[in-house]
């Protein structure tokens, strides 16, 4: 029985420390970093690309909408939702210092504008492609 | 013996008086079975008094954080389990997040909803067509650009984040 508390507990604490993580502020470099450890698993990586992050970021893939859609064709300008017409506040971290500091809200968004875009989650090399175009952006 | 046989249908009259006085109060002033607009009215009030922060930090991402009584129950709890595919867009959440925010709604959704219907969209329902068809509102309002889409509360309704759509704060765009 005492076991058993005892395991509970470890397992809640160690749950909190977690959640504790994921919430945690990062600087957008370190979910970068974080991207590539990721993506350094998978056959064939090499490197993020600035490059191809642009091209992709610019791009419809099929669906109605291309990342631009929303975030206009400069990421550090303030978009517009193409639907509702809210105003979306520019994504390049130069000119937003909240953008990519927040894990927890960074896996949000990709996996909706992903399904948006693209109509499936995005690979960790096109996240880090895409935030590597953006962090050579100078506001 | 003859009393105790009146007792029954006294009793089913009576029942049937309050009955009746209680469909005429709901209707208020208009037909229908169900009381006012079919029974798909918008509560009173739209927004609790105590708000809550992730309802309003994560529906206002993409739109304004419509009121939660401005849909019945149901209509909540369709639309917070197919957020993958919300309006033909993924405004997926975690279960965490999204079980604090359908709590939030139902408990605060139309408290004056009696029919069963449970539409995804506000401007479907009876009291919504009702306050913006012809008679209300001149057709060509909707052509207006800045509206863009009956959706779109703000246009007309300044203070529809804060739950407020009374008549005299509406401000039709030109």
């Amino acid at each position: 029985m005492t076991t058993k508390l005892f395991t509970a507990t470890l397992a809640l604490m160690l749950v909190s420390v977690l959640t504790a993580q994921t919430v945690r502020a990062e600087t957008p470099n370190e979910v970068l970093i974080s991207l590539h450890k990721e993506a350094a698993g998978t056959p064939g990586f090499q490197n993020f690309e600035a490059a191809r992050g642009k091209i992709l970021f610019n791009t419809k893939h099929g669906n109605d909408w291309s990342c631009s859609s929303c975030h206009t064709d400069n990421p550090s300008a303030q978009g517009k939702h193409a639907k509702t017409g809210k105003i979306v506040a520019p994504l390049a971290p130069s000119a937003n210092a909240e953008r990519f500091t927040n894990p927890k809200k960074v896996e949000k968004w990709f996996k909706r504008n992903c399904n948006d875009v693209l109509g499936r989650a995005c690979t960790a090399q096109e996240k880090g492609d895409v935030l590597s175009y953006l962090l050579t952006i100078k506001n | 013996m003859s009393n105790l046989n009146i007792l029954p249908v006294l009793a089913a009259a009576i029942l049937a008086g309050s009955l009746s006085a209680n469909i005429v109060h709901a209707d208020d002033n208009e037909k229908g079975s169900r009381g006012k607009y079919s029974g798909e009215n918008r509560g009173k009030p739209l927004q609790p008094a105590q708000n809550n922060a992730k309802f309003q930090q994560e529906c206002s991402s993409c739109h304004i954080a419509y009121s939660p009584g401005l849909l019945p129950a149901a209509s909540w709890r369709k639309m917070m389990t197919g957020l993958d595919k919300h309006f033909g867009s993924d405004a997926s959440l975690d279960a965490q997040d999204n079980k604090e925010i359908t709590d939030f709604l139902v408990k605060h959704s139309s408290n004056r909803w009696s029919a069963t219907t449970a539409p995804l969209q506000i401007t479907e329902s009876v009291w919504f067509k009702r306050k913006h068809d012809a008679h209300e509102i001149n057709p060509v309002v909707w052509k207006n650009p800045q509206v863009k889409s009956p959706a779109n509360c703000l246009a007309c309704h300044p203070q529809a984040e804060r739950g407020n759509f009374n008549e005299h704060d509406i401000r039709i765009p030109k």
